[in-house]
């Protein structure tokens, strides 16, 4: 039974293949001052539309730069990114980004916050009225439209800031270890609810972790990176039925790809397991 | 039950500045009279309560005045206090050179310079603003200078991810995020504004409560000195307290603002 649900979904990678390129990373590099640390070392990469693809990797690996690159807030100071084939010369139109903390605005309502960028813009609200209280009807935040972030868990905080995110529907979502500030039991929780978002709208994710379980249980494919300087160390596609179940943590193919990445991490002797 | 004993905590907490104050003056009444202590050396808040109603209209008058030169100083001082903390902010070169030089002249005694103002501005209400003014500015200009510092990069990084442009970052971020700081300069320089035109008023003055306090020393009139006080201390109060009524409705959000939830 197992092997015939792997093999249905089997097929899904190579439908994803056939996706047009979203994001095209070539020979990014990212050196901080003119003889300063060497953050990216040619660092290649493409993302296609409606993937998601996660950058995994120790602290100080850079991957929290090369997401920075891909958003426009940073200049790489080698290669090219090009969203949607266009050169990033600053922030993309279309994009969302999930910082780590939620920062949200304190002195905005929950809802007040959603519309940031829609003030930003200068649009009229009205327009996203519908949007904004479908999403946080989603994430559970209904009834908090007038709460101001100080009243809110963490959890609930950081919903708030992905349904900021989702608002102006964009295409590509950027998220830099949204979850790394939640405890273990909200991140599984938060996990299973981007899945569900992003299997119904099938948005480009870009998404930034330093969990291997949190990275397999997520993505199509797991781009492993190295420490200093930053270079691709390995790319696992992630062959596991969708919707993925917190079962799935359970299956022998789960523990096969965690052991994979983790021994990787073990040759690069950033685990010493004696 | 425990709503009625947060009820009374609620009116205690109300009360008790109050009465501590009157608990003080009936203290040094007692005193006073026990003790046979001159008018000259220390009046009984009887006697003071006289030396004000003796000339109501008069003490009413040179309150005003004072309180008009010093809200005068102290306005300017906001305004040009924020004004110059957002160059400061926004210009890098400024930073180097004006708020250096301001942080060093924060360190001079700002009383010491008014017999300067004099000199310049002549004995108007010219001298008494200028010195509310200086010695408000300092603490407006550098607590706003470290508000509007205090954004979090991952906030401006959140602004330019949506294509904010620098002025509506400025509005809808920086500023907010700069005003409980803003707010605790100006609560500073409120009380100072209120020392600097007392100073003032002694330097070279023929109106105002400092120019009361200063007459009334050479004639020995010790009540009169503690009826100017006492009304100099509750127009620090009454100033004070607008100034946080203002910041409750200005920055509702901040920490130190947030009743229990």
């Amino acid at each position: 039974m197992t092997t015939s649900v792997l093999e249905a979904v089997r097929s899904e990678p190579k439908a994803a293949a056939a996706a047009p390129v979203h994001i095209e990373a070539t020979g990014v590099s990212k050196q901080y001052g003119a003889k300063g640390v060497l953050a990216l070392d040619q660092v290649s990469l493409s993302v296609r539309d409606g993937e998601f693809l996660s950058i995994l990797g120790p602290s100080g690996c850079g991957k929290s730069t090369l997401l920075r690159c891909v958003a426009g807030l940073e200049r790489p100071t080698g290669g090219e990114i090009r969203v949607h084939g266009e050169p990033v010369r600053k922030p993309p139109a279309n994009m969302g980004v999930v910082f780590q903390r939620d920062v949200l605005l304190e002195w905005r309502s929950i809802l007040d916050n959603m519309f940031l960028q829609v003030d930003f813009r200068g649009e009229p609200r009205s327009r996203y009225m519908e949007r904004a209280h479908e999403l946080l009807d989603l994430f559970g935040l209904k009834g908090f439209e007038k709460a101001f972030p100080a009243q809110l868990s963490g959890g609930m905080r950081q919903r708030a800031a992905i349904c900021r995110a989702l608002l102006a529907n964009p295409d590509l979502l950027l998220m830099d270890e949204p979850f790394g500030a939640l405890d273990a039991l909200t991140r599984d929780q938060m996990n299973l609810e981007l899945q569900k978002i992003w299997s119904a709208s099938r948005r480009t994710i870009l998404f930034v972790t330093h969990s291997i379980g949190e990275a397999v249980f997520l993505s199509d494919r797991v781009v492993v990176m190295s420490p200093r300087p930053g270079r691709i160390a390995m790319t696992l596609t992630i062959d596991l039925p969708r919707p993925r179940r917190m079962m799935v943590r359970e299956m022998p193919e789960f523990a096969l790809y965690c052991g994979q990445i983790r021994a990787l991490f073990g040759d690069m002797g950033l685990l010493k397991d004696e | 039950m425990n709503e009625d004993v947060t009820r009374l905590r609620r009116i205690w907490d109300m009360c008790a500045p109050t009465a501590t104050i009157i608990l003080m003056f009936v203290i040094w009444q007692v005193l006073v009279g026990v003790f046979h202590v001159r008018q000259v050396i220390l009046p009984a808040p009887s006697a003071i309560l006289e030396a004000l109603a003796a000339q109501p209209g008069w003490f009413m008058q040179e309150g005003l005045y004072t309180m008009l030169t010093m809200l005068i100083g102290f306005g300017l001082a906001v305004v040009v206090g924020i004004v110059l903390a957002i160059l400061i902010v926004e210009v890098k070169l400024l930073e180097n050179t004006l708020y250096v030089l301001i942080a060093a002249l924060n360190s001079v005694p700002k009383v010491a310079i008014a017999p300067l103002f004099v000199i310049w501005l002549g004995t108007g209400y010219g001298p008494k603003i200028a010195i509310a003014f200086l010695i408000a500015f300092f603490p407006i200009v550098i607590d706003s200078v470290l508000g509007l510092k205090s954004v979090s990069k991952e906030m401006l990084d959140l602004a330019s991810s949506m294509r904010a442009g620098q002025l509506a970052q400025f509005w809808r971020i920086r500023l907010p995020t700069a005003l409980p700081s803003i707010f605790a300069g100006m609560k500073v320089g409120i009380s100072l504004a209120l020392v600097g035109t007392i100073v003032g008023e002694f330097v070279a003055s023929d109106h105002g409560l400092g120019y009361i306090i200063l007459t009334a020393q050479g004639t020995f009139e010790t009540a009169q000195i503690f009826a100017a006080n006492i009304l100099l201390g509750a127009a620090g109060i009454v100033l004070f307290w607008g100034m946080t009524l203002l910041e409750r409705r200005c920055v509702p959000w901040h920490a130190s603002q947030r009743r229990e939830m």
